[in-house]
């Protein structure tokens, strides 16, 4: 496991370098989207308009915030479940996006899609909002207002702290901790990687 | 003549907004302690600095008077009214409604109530709350708040089992629900467990579970047991803090039980986050 640095946006050679386990902290600017928002930029890329950003390269945080008090850039904006979005993950991916960031295991075709596409997929802290809400220097809503706290909004961050998951040589971060402290005698055992380093 | 103690809706809507806010900003002391039992009991370095972090963030939340979490839940309102108390004023339900809309616009919270499950317009004030009335003796009425994410709801899993799966079936079950919601449901978790009832009651015995003091165990010593049974179990597991591996996959296991019908062992599970944001107060 490294501490690495990342600036966005994100080159596929940067994402090569990158392995599971990796401790990464993200500068720069990051799009925040979950379930509507995908549903509507998928819809919007099926129905041939563009994305309401430029995917290449591009890191996107499954959040949906609270509402900043006074003085604050955004509210708390911790992680939000990521299964929720394998069903978009590989068109997202295909579109030149480069990272995406949440919490939980991901389906069978988003891991493939991970490895096929080079690009990585990250987990923050669940339930850390308060604390990761302090990365965040700005925020901005970009598109689909009407969707209040699922808008999709461009954020700025400073050293954002995630570590990655999936990398893009099918590693699983999931599986690899959880196996080196499962019981023996453990009524279930972690699934293992279909691919892996 | 008996005076019969009257209490006006209002003052529940008032107190229901500062509940609200209060467990969105302040984790209880017993979370906090069960936190605390997590760091001596985790070897896994990743596990203590994801445990180290949530220290961090809910201090930073009580301090700030920011949320702990972003998903600051729906609002589940448990209302124990006594029999002898008569509410004026209005109806309790709007009253329920008000306080919460009240308290997630004033404390900055997230608006997460959708309209309807398929038509999914947000209501803008995090109303509907989903609201639990019973009767109790006296007069008073105790309305305990729960504030609950939808990440560990999602993970929540209920089956009517075969009586002839015991107490194994059963484990069984809520062992492998605690695996397969592994990191999703933002472990270490307090898992809430209904054993008995029927299809309906099971799952609010899973739910008033949680409502108890994190780690007080069952008053019947036997499923005190069963839960410290439960406990050593899902921690064999290996998920760990937010599933990155580790000892420490709950914090607790509670357990509430009633009698059922001669063919049935229903069992549900309520999984609840280390955000579990509870708090209550007494009118």
């Amino acid at each position: 496991m490294a501490k690495v640095y990342l600036t966005t946006p994100l080159t596929e050679e940067q994402v090569r370098q990158i392995r599971s386990g990796d401790e990464c902290y993200l500068t720069g600017t990051i799009y925040t989207a979950r379930d509507a928002a995908h549903k509507r930029m998928v819809d919007d890329l099926a129905a041939g308009r563009a994305l309401p950003f430029d995917p290449q390269g591009a890191v996107i945080y499954y959040v949906g915030p609270t509402p900043p008090k006074p003085g604050q850039a955004l509210g708390s904006a911790g992680p939000t479940t990521s299964y929720r979005m394998d069903k978009f993950t590989p068109t997202m991916l295909q579109q030149g996006v480069k990272a995406v960031i949440g919490k939980g295991y991901r389906g069978d075709e988003v891991k493939a899609a991970f490895v096929q596409e080079g690009a990585l997929y990250f987990a923050s802290t669940g339930g850390a909002g308060a604390l990761l809400a302090k990365a965040v220097t700005e925020a901005t809503v970009v598109a689909y207002e009407d969707l209040g706290a699922e808008a999709v909004r461009r954020l700025t961050v400073k050293e954002l702290p995630v570590i990655c998951i999936h990398d893009s040589v099918g590693g699983d971060q999931y599986y690899t901790g959880q196996s080196q402290w499962v019981a023996p005698d453990a009524m279930v055992m972690p699934k293992k990687p279909e691919a892996g380093e | 003549m008996r005076v019969v103690r009257e209490l006006h809706v209002n003052e529940i809507s008032e107190v229901i907004a500062r509940l609200v806010k209060e467990a969105n900003y302040r984790l209880e002391p017993d979370m906090v302690g069960a936190i605390d039992r997590a760091i001596s009991l985790e070897e896994a370095p990743v596990g203590q600095a994801v445990l180290a972090q949530l220290v961090q963030n809910y201090t930073i939340a009580q301090t700030e008077e920011v949320p702990m979490c972003q998903d600051t839940g729906v609002a589940l309102v448990f209302l124990e009214i006594g029999q002898d108390l008569h509410l004026v004023g209005g109806d309790l339900t709007e009253a329920v409604n008000a306080g919460v809309a009240k308290g997630y616009t004033e404390g900055f919270l997230r608006m997460s109530m959708l309209n309807d499950p398929l038509k999914r317009v947000n209501t803008r004030n995090n109303t509907p709350a989903l609201i639990y009335p019973s009767l109790v003796p006296g007069d008073q009425l105790r309305i305990k708040v729960d504030c609950k994410g939808g990440g560990s709801e999602n993970m929540s899993q209920l089956k009517m089992l075969p009586p002839s799966a015991g107490w194994e079936g059963a484990k069984k079950f809520i062992v492998e629900t605690v695996a397969a919601a592994g990191p999703n449901a933002c472990p270490p978790l307090v898992v809430g467990v209904g054993l008995g009832g029927n299809f309906d009651k099971v799952a609010l015995l899973a739910k008033q579970s949680l409502l108890r003091h994190v780690g007080e165990p069952n008053q019947d010593p036997d499923w005190a047991a069963r839960e410290q049974e439960l406990l050593t179990e899902i921690n064999k597991l290996g998920v760990g803090p937010m599933g990155l591996g580790g000892k420490v996959s709950a914090l607790a296991v509670h357990i509430e039980t009633m009698g059922c019908h001669i063919t049935a062992l229903p069992v549900a599970v309520n999984i609840e986050c280390h955000a579990h944001r509870h708090k209550e107060a007494v009118l």
